[in-house]
């Protein structure tokens, strides 16, 4: 298990990598569209700290955090944000496809749900080939009013598969309030009973509390005890994408939120546990430093090689569809 | 002796719906990691019997049935595929890639380019495609057009029962995304059984009769519409060229062009509608790289763009037929 100190370092890295991506898209060096995680670190920190190397991690288009959790450099991460021939995806996915498939982090996607069910086949897959791999699946508060979250909790219930329901709840769906769309108060937990799995709401904000329930979850997966979904409760820092300014955010609840920030949170805990304020300082500079070193190497990377264009369609490497 | 034993092998004859699973079997047997999902494919057998026998020789944990999921299949196929297996998920109607489109339009073909190569999804989605059996407008389509229209997906329409198992090697053994176009409309018919080891590699078009006067392309079903329009033709005196393309993508061009080059008259017998059927490629591509070879225009012989009527009547009215393509291939010769 790793020190909260480290724990907290692998945040900060992935704040300021946020913060640097909202920067470069702001000057017009990122293109497309972003969807920043700020805010969200705990659970991506939390929970990888919780699984092992050989599992198997999916998530969303708001996946950055994931990404670098799991193993990416900044740099690479920073580096296919601003379609260079470095970047993680040889600037062919994009802020939204972040991948790191020697991680087992298997990809990001796009498609609101569609990757719920990629994890229970991975776990099926998993349990075929005679491992005790689990498989992780993160997805946002949206995605729990979409056929494929319903499919995929079903199917995994019925075959008992090792997999994990990560539900990222920042109560907003895009623009709108996930309340004012959605049946039930807990958008994931609320549904798991249906398909008879036990769910958990936990602090999504507290990189402890989500690494116990993750590991919770992941032993009773890898002893045969079948699926869990937690509902991680967690707040966007930034808006939805873009330049979102989310607006339609109460500023009570947004002050609210972002005094229960993870690094503010983590930092209590680390200052309680007598871990010298110096120390925290020093590992946010490293931070600072990390991620300031990945803006400048991204920065003068060569651009993405328009050959590229034509790569990585087939197996053997083509795009030939035709004789 | 011998020579005699491996002929009376070869004239051995079976169904394509058998055929369907001989093939499978056949991988599952050489490859542990194969494995079936699908609705009704492992006690039951399949509801088109397609899958008979594969349960009982391969067991629950290799043949595996779910609920009516479209989407969880397939996207369970596609985790399973990036992490050490070959699955082969079968969508029991075509009709159906509608509610799984998702993962056939934007997940499975798109994975390995999006993030530049590192992940590989090698299965195959199967599915029983087409009309004439009066199923009806959501249960008859011919949606091989569908999966045409995206990058990135393999497409099989095979037409003889050792082509199903020969291709089915093949879909299984790539390692790119394959769908896998079973005819309906074929499952009952017969033809000589695919000797062991039959691998047909993708791609490959085949010239199933030879002729000079007309070049008819086909697949799948439109294969014996064409092969009885060819004969009723040549007691009239004109010589029609059949292809059985076998597969949409890769698409075998080259045979085409040959073809023509010889021909000069190019006729298109598809089951999907004309509106956006996969034709309409072949024939650009001619009239582009083959212009100077044709002595006529080109015609399309497709479904009309109507959804697919229930009664026998009608259907016929709808789907290339052997009096239609017989009627456009004379009026072709005759230009």
């Amino acid at each position: 298990m790793t020190d909260l100190i480290d724990l907290y370092e692998r945040m900060a890295i992935i704040r300021r990598t946020e913060k640097a991506a909202q920067d470069l898209f702001l000057a017009g060096l990122i293109k497309g569209t972003t969807h920043l995680a700020a805010g969200h670190e705990a659970v991506a920190v939390g929970a990888n700290d919780a699984l092992r190397a050989d599992d198997y991690v999916f998530a969303t288009y708001r996946g950055h955090h994931h990404a670098i959790a799991r193993g990416a450099t900044p740099e690479e991460c920073l580096a296919e944000l601003m379609s260079k021939a470095t970047g993680i995806c040889k600037a062919k996915g994009g802020s939204m496809h972040l991948t790191k498939a020697d991680a087992n982090m298997l990809g990001s996607y796009a498609i609101v749900g569609s990757h719920l069910p990629m994890a229970v086949g991975a776990a099926w897959s998993a349990t075929l080939r005679g491992t005790d791999q689990v498989a992780v699946a993160f997805f946002g508060d949206g995605a729990t009013n979409i056929g494929a979250f319903h499919e995929a909790l079903n199917l995994a219930a019925v075959w008992r598969l090792p997999v994990l329901f990560v539900c990222e709840n920042n109560l907003y769906m895009e623009y709108t309030p996930i309340g004012s769309v959605t049946a039930v108060a807990n958008p994931a937990a609320d549904r798991a009973p249906a398909y008879g799995l036990p769910a958990e709401v936990i602090d999504g904000n507290d990189v402890l509390v989500v690494r116990d329930a993750v590991a919770r979850a992941a032993q009773r997966a890898r002893d045969g005890g079948g699926p869990t979904v937690l509902e991680a409760r967690t707040y966007r820092h930034y808006g939805h994408s873009r330049t979102d300014p989310a607006k339609y955010r109460p500023e009570d609840e947004v002050r609210q939120w972002l005094e229960r920030d993870p690094l503010t949170l983590a930092r209590a805990k680390l200052l309680e546990q007598g871990v010298p304020e110096e120390e925290i300082a020093e590992r946010d500079a490293h931070a600072e430093r990390v991620v300031a070193a990945a803006v400048d190497a991204a920065k003068s990377a060569p651009d993405a090689d328009p050959r590229e264009a034509f790569t990585d369609v087939w197996a053997d490497g083509s795009a030939t569809w035709r004789t | 002796m011998a020579d005699m034993t491996a002929n009376r092998e070869s004239v051995t004859v079976t169904t394509y719906r058998e055929s369907v699973a001989e093939g499978i079997a056949r991988e599952m047997r050489r490859d542990p990691t194969v494995v079936c999902l699908g609705e009704d494919i492992g006690a039951a057998e399949g509801v088109f019997k397609t899958t008979v026998g594969l349960f009982k020789e391969f067991g629950p944990r290799r043949v595996w049935d779910t609920p009516i999921s479209e989407q969880a299949i397939v996207g369970a196929a596609m985790g399973a595929a990036m992490t050490g297996l070959r699955p082969v998920a079968e969508i029991m109607f075509s009709d159906f890639l509608a509610c799984c489109w998702d993962y056939l339009a934007n997940e499975i073909p798109k994975v390995r380019y999006m993030t530049g190569g590192q992940l590989s999804v090698p299965l195959v989605v199967r599915t029983a495609n087409g009309g004439g059996l009066g199923f009806g407008a959501q249960h008859s389509q011919a949606v091989e057009n569908w999966a045409f229209t995206v990058p990135g997906l393999k497409v099989v329409a095979p037409s003889t029962p050792a082509d199903v198992v020969g291709l089915m090697a093949s879909a299984i053994r790539s390692d790119d995304p394959v769908v896998f176009f079973e005819h309906k409309g074929l499952f009952a018919s017969k033809g000589p059984a695919a000797p062991p080891d039959h691998v047909v590699p993708l791609g490959e078009a085949a010239v199933v009769r030879s002729g000079t006067d007309v070049t008819l392309v086909a697949l799948a079903s439109t294969v014996p519409v064409a092969l009885a329009a060819a004969e009723a033709l040549a007691a009239e005196g004109v010589s029609v060229e059949v292809i059985d393309l076998r597969c949409l993508v890769p698409l075998d061009m080259r045979t085409v062009l040959e073809s023509v080059q010889r021909t000069s008259r190019l006729v298109i017998v598809e089951e999907n509608p004309y509106q956006g059927g996969w034709g309409g490629t072949v024939a650009s591509i001619v009239a582009d790289e083959g212009f100077e070879l044709l002595d006529a225009p080109i015609r399309r012989v497709a479904a009309a763009c109507v959804p697919l009527p229930f009664a026998d009547a009608l259907e016929d009215q709808v789907i290339p037929t052997v009096s239609t393509v017989t009627e456009a291939v004379r009026r072709l010769a005759a230009y």
